[in-house]
């Protein structure tokens, strides 16, 4: 195990992250889309994400990238592993981001209320499917001896899975709530902190369920935190993160609830990923098969040049998407360049 | 049928569609930032409604390009996962890359570009319209190098199986990257200089908007007279690469059967692959051997110099090529008529010019898709060349029947798209650019001064 393959476990998780973090109120917004009723509320809606989500949606892009560069078996067991469920992600988000794009295009109500659906549908999708893909990975995929996925479509949709589908779904709805409630005001910030309300019940119901279930079916995952138990700290700041978001959206203080909603998207997935340190991919059926940051990664050389290439490339990403977020700071005002 | 064949198919089809969007946006970014540069000098509300319109028809076909660009990524995962596992150590930093130095860059700004009228100075438009051109045209790069890889492997090694790194620069800069980046680029202007000339001269043949429509065709025509000129030593340049390191590319798009001196190009030609002999053919003699290699006597390998198995479908990547040449020689004519017609002062007037300019307006896509044929097809039987055959490169674990599937799916919705980007496009067009007295004063006023 060198430095340079824990660095890059680190570094895709931190992408991972961003992505959830970033798009993740994204694809919040679009699960409350059609919650909405007039044209109005609507275009608030997407007016919120507008000039943001095409940026946000480059993290998934970077982090695909960054998985095929640091742990090619990775990529290539996951990814055609889970190809009916990822071609799923793939429609939708197609469809989520032209209707975005196309629904202003015309004024007729016929032509919007189409491009409302695939834009909910296109983000309600995604936002299960990443867990129910996230949930087996903990599980842990059936793999062969040539690092094949060797398992069906349907054993994908296991009841733990399904469970992590689920958690991930309330957590995008309850961090996608919370921006609105940020981003909007009067009657529809009424609304979406209503929302915010029952969707964070949701988060934290499953969150306990999910680690309960955890602990009973998946005991392997915690492994890690028996060995150092110094990283019980991780699934404390998640649950922590979660009950602040909660209370703080009662009383009504936006920003700082969307920032602790942000934080416990980082915990949860920072406990996926001590979870399955120093797998990457656990195998199912034996642990010996499984991919771990040592046989599935690039050489060191790759990974070397990889990190110059991330060290000198992201915090300028970081600076200028900061810089934008500040132009596009406030709530939303619709002009004549909106949706 | 097979899994391999349906994934080549489903990967044709679905980077064949994408690759309608980038050129044009590309060249697009461009055509805007000189826009939005004079806006920027002048504060002109002429040149921000010019600036304002084309940003709007560029908008909706970046969208088009980003959703059908997400697929691309994935789909080396998806459906050829031998070929990730082989080539990772490689191909996957370009793409990494291409995200973190360039994509960022173009997606975060058209942000700005897009929604921040009113709300940034003039000058940070501009900006953002830099970076999202200047994004764009790296985005580019970083998949012509992982692309040129795949042509003309070079620094790295096979070990444990797979190809190593062994020197970066040497495999961003392989043998075909600068000739391939710089003639995909090129391309690129050429599509986003001929769509804006089209859509222009369609205004003055209505005679609607002539103020902007003249402006804006006289800027896209220069650019469209460029752009197809100078891809004649580029395209040329690029030429001699092939020749020089994929000489049984070469020859399958050149239709040369038999190893030979004084090779002749073909202006013309019907190749009978029974035979192995091109018919009805037009020659001349010598020039092939003397534009690939600068010498009429110098020998051109022919497609009988490689075993059979190995030979790329000769008459796919002959006609493509053929085409996308005679496509670039018709445009550097047309452009060459309307410069001479913009010197006599009767450009804006002549209707025949102005139909020609509305209906080139596809061509130079179509040249970009065959080009790109006859790129990838010259490259068959290989998916790396001389190094890892197509038909080892699937993903082994997926079903034929969800391939089929999905190839089904990605049809009826990149059908879609298409149809809806067309209808679109179209009536963005007949809406036509803002003009002053319709938006008012509002516009003006809610914008910060520079």
């Amino acid at each position: 195990m060198s430095a340079l393959q824990v660095t890059w476990f680190f570094l895709i998780g931190v992408l991972l992250v961003g992505y959830a973090i970033l798009d993740g109120f994204d694809l919040g917004v679009g699960i409350w889309h059609l919650f909405t009723k007039t044209d109005k509320d609507r275009r608030t809606l997407l007016n919120a994400i507008g000039p943001v989500w095409d940026g946000n949606e480059v993290w998934l892009l970077t982090a695909g990238g960054a998985i095929f560069a640091a742990f090619p078996h990775v990529y290539a067991t996951v990814f055609s592993g889970l190809y009916l469920a990822l071609m799923l992600v793939l429609f939708a988000l197609i469809f989520r981001a032209v209707s975005l794009e196309f629904r202003s295009k015309m004024p007729s109500p016929g032509w919007r209320k189409t491009w409302d659906v695939a834009f909910a549908v296109g983000s309600i999708l995604p936002a299960l499917l990443f867990g129910v893909a996230m949930g087996n990975i903990l599980r842990g995929l059936p793999l062969s001896e040539s690092k094949d996925f060797a398992g069906t479509f349907f054993g994908l949709l296991n009841p733990y899975a399904l469970l992590i589908g689920l958690l991930g779904l309330a957590m995008f709805a309850t961090h996608g709530a919370t921006y609105i409630v940020l981003k909007t005001e009067g009657e529809l910030a009424k609304r979406a902190r209503g929302w915010a309300g029952k969707a964070w019940t949701a988060y934290l119901a499953l969150f306990i369920v999910a680690v309960v279930a955890t602990m009973i079916t998946q005991p392997q995952l915690l492994a890690n935190c028996k060995a150092m138990p110094f990283l019980w700290v991780v699934p404390v700041i998640a649950l922590v993160a979660i009950v602040v978001t909660g209370v703080l959206t009662r009383k009504g203080q936006a920003g700082p609830a969307f920032v602790w909603s942000a934080l416990s998207i980082a915990g949860l997935m920072a406990m996926c990923g001590t979870g399955i340190f120093p797998n990457v991919v656990p195998a199912l059926n034996d642990p010996e098969l499984s991919l771990t940051i040592m046989n599935a990664s690039s050489s060191p050389l790759t990974l070397k040049v990889m990190l110059i290439v991330a060290l000198i490339g992201m915090p300028l990403v970081l600076i200028y998407t900061a810089w934008v977020y500040r132009v596009f700071s406030g709530k939303v005002q619709l002009t004549a360049d909106s949706y | 049928m097979d899994a391999v064949l349906l994934s080549r198919i489903q990967f044709g089809l679905t980077a064949g569609f994408h690759f309608i969007f980038p050129p044009l946006t590309i060249g697009m970014a461009w055509l805007i930032l000189w826009i939005m540069t004079r806006y920027k000098n002048t504060g002109d509300a002429f040149y921000r409604n010019m600036a304002r319109f084309w940003i709007k028809l560029f908008t909706v076909s970046f969208v088009v390009g980003v959703a059908t660009g997400i697929t691309m990524e994935f789909q080396f995962g998806t459906n050829w996962s031998n070929y990730s596992r082989y080539v990772g150590d490689i191909f996957g930093a370009p793409l990494a890359a291409e995200g973190i130095l360039s994509f960022f860059l173009e997606s975060t700004f058209l942000g700005v570009l897009i929604f921040g009228w009113g709300r940034v100075s003039r000058k940070t438009l501009w900006f953002a319209s830099l970076m999202v051109a200047i994004g764009a045209t790296l985005s580019a790069f970083w998949i012509i190098v992982a692309n040129s890889w795949q042509q003309t492997p070079a620094g790295y090694v096979i070990r444990n199986g797979r190809a190593e790194l062994t020197d970066f620069w040497a495999a961003v800069f392989n043998p075909s990257t600068v000739p391939r980046y710089l003639h995909v680029v090129d391309g690129c202007l050429m599509t986003g200089a001929f769509f804006v000339l089209g859509v222009s001269a369609w205004y003055l043949l209505k005679r609607r908007h002539i103020e902007f429509a003249q402006s804006s065709l006289r800027l896209a025509l220069v650019l469209a007279f460029v752009s197809s000129v100078v891809q004649l030593p580029i395209g040329h340049y690029s030429g001699q690469q092939v020749a020089r390191t994929q000489p049984e590319k070469l020859a399958a798009m050149e239709g040369i059967f038999k190893t030979q001196r004084r090779a002749p190009s073909l202006v013309f030609g019907v190749p009978d692959m029974k035979n192995e002999v091109v018919r009805a053919k037009i020659a001349i003699p010598g020039m092939l051997s003397w534009m690939a290699f600068g010498d009429v006597d110098a020998e051109v390998k022919g497609l009988e110099a490689f075993d059979k198995d190995m030979r790329p479908p000769m008459p796919y990547t002959f006609y493509t090529f053929r085409l996308m040449v005679m496509l670039g020689f018709g445009l550097i004519a047309l452009t060459t008529l309307g410069l001479f017609l913009l010197w006599r002062k009767t450009l804006y007037g002549n209707r025949l010019f102005l139909r020609l300019a509305l209906w080139s307006i596809p061509l130079p896509f179509i040249a970009n898709e065959f080009g790109w044929f006859s790129a990838e097809l010259g490259r068959q039987p290989w998916a790396v060349y001389h190094e890892l055959l197509t038909s080892d490169a699937a993903s082994p674990t997926v079903p034929a029947a969800q391939i089929l599937f999905s190839i089904i799916m990605f049809s009826l919705i990149y059908s879609l798209l298409f149809a809806v980007w067309l209808f679109l496009i179209r009536r963005e067009i007949q809406h036509g650019p803002e003009e002053e007295q319709a938006t008012g004063g509002e516009a003006v006023a809610r914008e910060v001064p520079a």
